[in-house]
């Protein structure tokens, strides 16, 4: 198998890895919408991170914890309904990235590879950063399993009970970011949230309790980006989108199954 | 006198700059029921928010007893149907919870039967049971209960009631819960807390229920409640404002908003 082909599939398993659980908290919380934006803000982070001649994951990650805050803080200070923030906030960064990036004449950049994700070269240096980020994100969500868990039931209940919920919440948000920027190479920033949310998504019919739908949702991812890659390769199709339409195939089909009785 | 738990004095808190508490106090300890009652608007809630210490009052002081435990009832759980979740698991989320400590708290409230049903599944007051039983299994001094029987019918009510005097006796823990159900839980209190963003009347609830103020809030519901007589030096208008030179009668015709 060729090289480039490996480095790809274990970038995408990883990826797959711990976007079960998080996708799972995402769709529990209802925050794919908040997902998206961060994803937006993403491009911003790339124009930033050229502009600035830092790694492109670092800025990335601080683009997505500034626009966290940001909107943490119009939320609280202004009366306009969280969604319409979101599109403001997703669309309006994104174009600031774009723009940004057209200002930067010397710098040539593939632009379709950060929209749609270019996962067939990635290379040996974001390869340690993939599975190095998923890694941590995938431990850190299992020691703050139950405290997310605690904090989605009930926010003031877990108050009460002694959780600090904003440093939750705030942890949440963090590692939201973290994928976000490791997924960036794999399926761009127009298809992270559809990899977060669509596997979970799948796995909910079938699943009996919080644990049992993460890791439904992290297998299915796995079965999403093989078959996405395979059809990549037989079929020269991009390699992001393609593991999109397979985790979409594998939620319509999650309906024919049927249920197992409760 | 039995141990003290929380005294709250002097509180105020403002909304958006609407005024919601002012001059609001509490005084609970160990053992014994204190039930708040008020109109709509009155600040129940968020004198209650104000016990948890999930809201810093804007002026007053809060005391609570160091270290204390406070098992909460909130007034409704909302969990996202997509989060698959049994009654067990959401016991468990409690630290140290097992699954016998979790049967032994749904027993306590006669909801061992939903043990393992998906907790999007069970009914109104099937919910408020095991809300109930996690506020238990903290072992709580202090239970805040928050409504405790909305959703629930009237037999279940008075049920429900029961029940919360007989946790108290078993764990001798201070109770304060919010209720819009006078006649229910006149019989069920040891102290009466009657609200309108300050604190218009308190006592025993016999005391309570022939208190001016009280009749005034409630109107007829608080004939059809015990008598008993003490006096009371203010009125308020339709903004909840203290009125002090105006006396009230039957027929002046306005009641507390």
């Amino acid at each position: 198998m060729a090289d480039f082909l490996v480095n790809a599939l274990i970038a995408g398993l990883s990826l797959a890895l711990v976007a079960g659980p998080l996708g799972s908290l995402v769709v529990w919380r209802r925050m794919a919408y908040f997902g998206d934006t961060l994803s937006h803000a993403a491009l911003f982070g790339v124009a930033l991170g050229l502009m600035l001649d830092v790694s492109p994951t670092l800025a990335v990650t601080v683009a997505c914890v500034l626009l966290a805050v940001l909107l943490v803080t119009l939320q609280q200070r202004q009366p306009l309904a969280s969604d319409t923030l979101l599109g403001i906030l997703a669309h309006s960064t994104l174009s600031l990235g774009l723009v940004t990036l057209s200002f930067m004449r010397d710098v040539r950049i593939d632009l379709m590879g950060y929209l749609f994700g270019d996962l067939l070269a990635v290379g040996s240096h974001d390869l340690l950063w993939i599975v190095g980020g998923s890694a941590l994100v995938l431990v850190l969500l299992m020691l703050l399993w139950r405290p997310l868990l605690a904090v989605t039931v009930h926010e003031e209940l877990a108050r009460v009970e002694g959780l600090p919920v904003t440093a939750i919440r705030l942890a949440l948000m963090l590692l939201i970011a973290v994928v976000i920027a490791v997924a960036m190479k794999i399926v761009g920033v127009l298809l992270i949230t559809s990899l977060l949310i669509i596997p979970a998504a799948a796995a909910q019919r079938h699943a009996r309790t919080p644990e049992g739908m993460a890791v439904g949702a992290s297998l299915l991812g796995v079965v999403a980006v093989c078959l996405g890659l395979a059809m990549s390769w037989y079929e020269d199709t991009p390699a992001g989108p393609s593991i999109v339409v397979s985790a979409a195939g594998l939620f319509l089909a999650s309906f024919i199954l049927p249920r197992r009785p409760a | 006198m039995s141990e003290a738990l929380v005294r709250l004095e002097d509180i105020h808190v403002r909304f958006a700059r609407q005024p919601v508490l002012e001059g609001a106090r509490l005084d609970v300890r160990a053992g014994e029921i204190v039930t708040l009652i008020g109109p709509n608007g009155a600040g129940k809630t968020t004198l209650v928010r104000t016990v948890l210490g999930l809201l810093k009052p804007d002026r007053g002081s809060v005391w609570r007893k160091p270290r204390l435990r406070i098992g909460y009832m909130p007034q409704k759980l909302h969990v996202d149907a997509t989060l698959p979740l049994t009654v067990l698991r959401f016991l468990r989320l409690v630290p140290g919870v097992d699954r016998s400590r979790a049967l032994a708290a749904l027993t306590e409230v006669g909801a061992e039967q939903v043990i393992d049903s998906p907790l999007q599944s069970i009914s109104g007051g099937e919910l408020q049971r095991v809300l109930l039983a996690r506020a238990l299994l903290r072992e709580p001094e202090l239970l805040v209960l928050d409504e405790p029987v909305q959703g629930v019918d009237v037999t279940g009510q008075a049920e429900l009631y029961r029940m919360i005097g007989r946790l108290r006796d078993r764990h001798g823990c201070g109770v304060v819960m919010v209720s819009h159900d006078l006649h229910l839980v006149m019989s069920a209190t040891d102290q009466v807390v009657c609200l309108n963003r300050h604190v218009c009347c308190s006592g025993h609830p016999e005391q309570v229920s022939n208190d001016p103020a009280f009749r005034e809030l409630f109107g007829q519901d608080a004939r059809s409640l015990a008598i008993y007589h003490h006096h009371h030096d203010h009125a308020h208008d339709l903004h909840g404002a203290v009125l002090r030179p105006h006396v009230h009668d039957d027929k002046c015709g306005h009641r507390h908003g």
